[in-house]
């Protein structure tokens, strides 16, 4: 059912865990339907250095989030903000079409953290 | 890598000694058992000795069975069946709520036909209370269907209660007995039941071969219409290499019965008593009035798709009634509506054994099971506890 690539990233997901000293913070789904994603973002002169997630949900859920941190990682804020969840599934070889809304819930994740980083600064 | 099947609720292998015996029926044995020749004679013979054998393992008369092609038809076929021949009685149903699809489906389209349905509630462990029954029924009240075990929860109902009440109010009683036939003892008369469904390959039988109990002198109304098969009851060429299987399971099942349950019920035990040992697990159903086989939890923080496919990837095969594990997309039913909350649902996962089952795949489970919970739980954010998420509703487009 899912691509070689959604059970690499869903076996051995990468950027797992917390970020005390996050920049910006990103939280997305609820646990009622089953899946939440929060995505950490660490930012130096407009650019993500460095993204963390941590996911409750199905194994297409897990690597969305490993994925999408994989991706935002070195990019400018601009260009985060891009990702769609179809650039999003195409990273990962593609989604089943019942799992699209785990590629939708990572790229929003993404972009309230990029959101959050924002109202920060703003301040 | 090791395969270690814990999903003989979704079905069993097929018996060594069952495909033996319909092996001929593919080839050599090949007639149609209406054709008045030998081969056909033959077919017909061994349709009867089926028909007796799956007969004699629920305790009922040979010409109280009608096969079908799957316990989901039986369901249907009572429902539909005995309202449309009762209607002029009255147009009142009572199920409950932890019903198989096959029963709550029909009972919906029978709503739409202009039958009044009423859906019984269960208690946490999953029982349906048969004074519920008796106060939910009314002078219109024709039939009453709640299921014998649940395959989700493993829960025994109490349908020899049920039984004597629908009895003595003289109202016809179904009860699905798919997952509990070939498992435990069941006998429809100690049961108190007019109809009753089981499938074959819940119990080492065939897919495709499937029967309904309908006790004698019970008017039903065909689900199918055509020729004389089945009394009339069934129309269509009968499937006799799956029906002789259905009829070689049964007799196997019935002189193993207690065997395979002392088997079962030993390894799945430890299952549980190792498993429940985790923190933040939780045993649904019923403690002890549950199928001897069955082991079934909701683990808290985690999901249970995610859960499965990690078991896979260690060889172990199981289920789950979280949403995202579902083709609907919707947690289940039967875990909402014993009052687990539905953040908590997601975490759902059923492990049922089997004659294959050994002590060393236990063992090598309890291993495992533990590892996967905590590497799933170190990936997710509710580890520390669930977070302002006990009364939301999920209102997500999927």
């Amino acid at each position: 059912m899912y691509s070689e690539k959604v059970m690499d990233h869903f076996t051995n997901p990468r950027n797992v865990g917390e970020m005390p000293d996050a920049d910006g913070i990103g939280t997305e789904g609820n646990p009622v339907c089953g899946d939440v994603m929060k995505i950490y973002i660490k930012v130096k002169d407009d650019k993500i250095t460095d993204a963390k997630f941590q996911t409750f949900g199905c194994g297409a859920a897990i690597a969305v989030s490993s994925m999408v941190t994989e991706m935002a990682k070195g990019m400018t804020l601009e260009e985060a903000l891009q990702i769609t969840k179809q650039s999003l599934a195409n990273a990962l070889d593609g989604l089943p079409p019942q799992k699209m809304h785990c590629s939708n819930l990572g790229a929003d994740a993404l972009h309230k953290a990029i959101e959050d980083y924002r109202t920060k600064q703003g301040k | 890598m090791k395969k270690i099947y814990l999903d003989y609720v979704a079905t069993n292998p097929l018996h060594p000694e069952v495909l033996d015996a319909m092996l001929p029926y593919f080839n050599e044995l090949y007639g149609n058992p209406l054709s008045i020749y030998e081969p056909g004679m033959k077919a017909r013979t061994a349709l009867e000795q089926a028909r007796e054998s799956t007969a004699s393992l629920i305790n009922a008369k040979s010409k109280e069975i009608i096969f079908t092609a799957s316990g989901a038809e039986a369901n249907n076929f009572a429902l539909k069946g005995i309202a449309y021949a009762n209607q002029s009685k009255g147009k009142h149903l009572i199920v409950s709520k932890i019903e198989h699809h096959s029963i709550l489906n029909t009972a919906r389209f029978l709503e739409k036909q202009g039958f009044a349905v009423t859906y019984l509630p269960a208690d946490k462990n999953g029982t349906v209370n048969p004074s519920d029954v008796e106060k939910a029924v009314t002078k219109e009240t024709i039939l009453i269907s709640v299921i014998h075990a649940s395959p989700e929860i493993g829960t025994i109902e109490s349908i020899a209660e049920i039984g004597a009440i629908a009895k003595q109010k003289g109202i016809i009683i179904h009860t699905d007995a798919v997952a509990s036939v070939g498992n435990i003892p069941v006998d429809v008369n100690s049961l108190n039941v007019d109809l009753l469904s089981f499938a074959a390959h819940q119990f080492y039988g065939p897919k495709g071969a499937a029967a309904l109990y309908v006790r004698e002198g019970t008017r039903i109304v065909p689900l199918i219409y055509g020729g004389i098969q089945e009394g009339g009851r069934r129309a269509g060429t009968e499937n006799v290499p799956a029906i002789v299987g259905m009829g070689k399971a049964a007799e196997l099942a019935k002189r193993d019965l207690q065997k395979r349950i002392d088997h079962v019920k030993a390894l799945r035990d430890k299952l549980i008593e190792n498993t429940s040992r985790i923190d933040k697990i939780l045993l649904t159903g019923h403690p002890q009035l549950r199928l001897p086989g069955h082991a079934s939890f909701v683990v808290e923080y985690i999901e249970g798709e995610a859960m499965l496919l990690l078991l896979a990837a260690k060889g172990i095969y199981c289920a789950s009634g979280s949403a995202c594990s579902s083709k609907a997309l919707k947690a289940s039913p039967v875990l909402l509506s014993i009052g687990v909350p539905s953040h908590v649902a997601q975490g759902s996962v059923v492990f049922t054994l089997g004659q294959e089952t050994t002590e060393e795949d236990i063992q090598y489970f309890n291993e495992t099971f533990p590892q996967i919970i905590s590497r799933l739980r170190q990936i997710s954010p509710y580890a520390k506890g669930w977070e302002g998420t006990e009364d939301s509703t999920c209102t997500a487009k999927k």
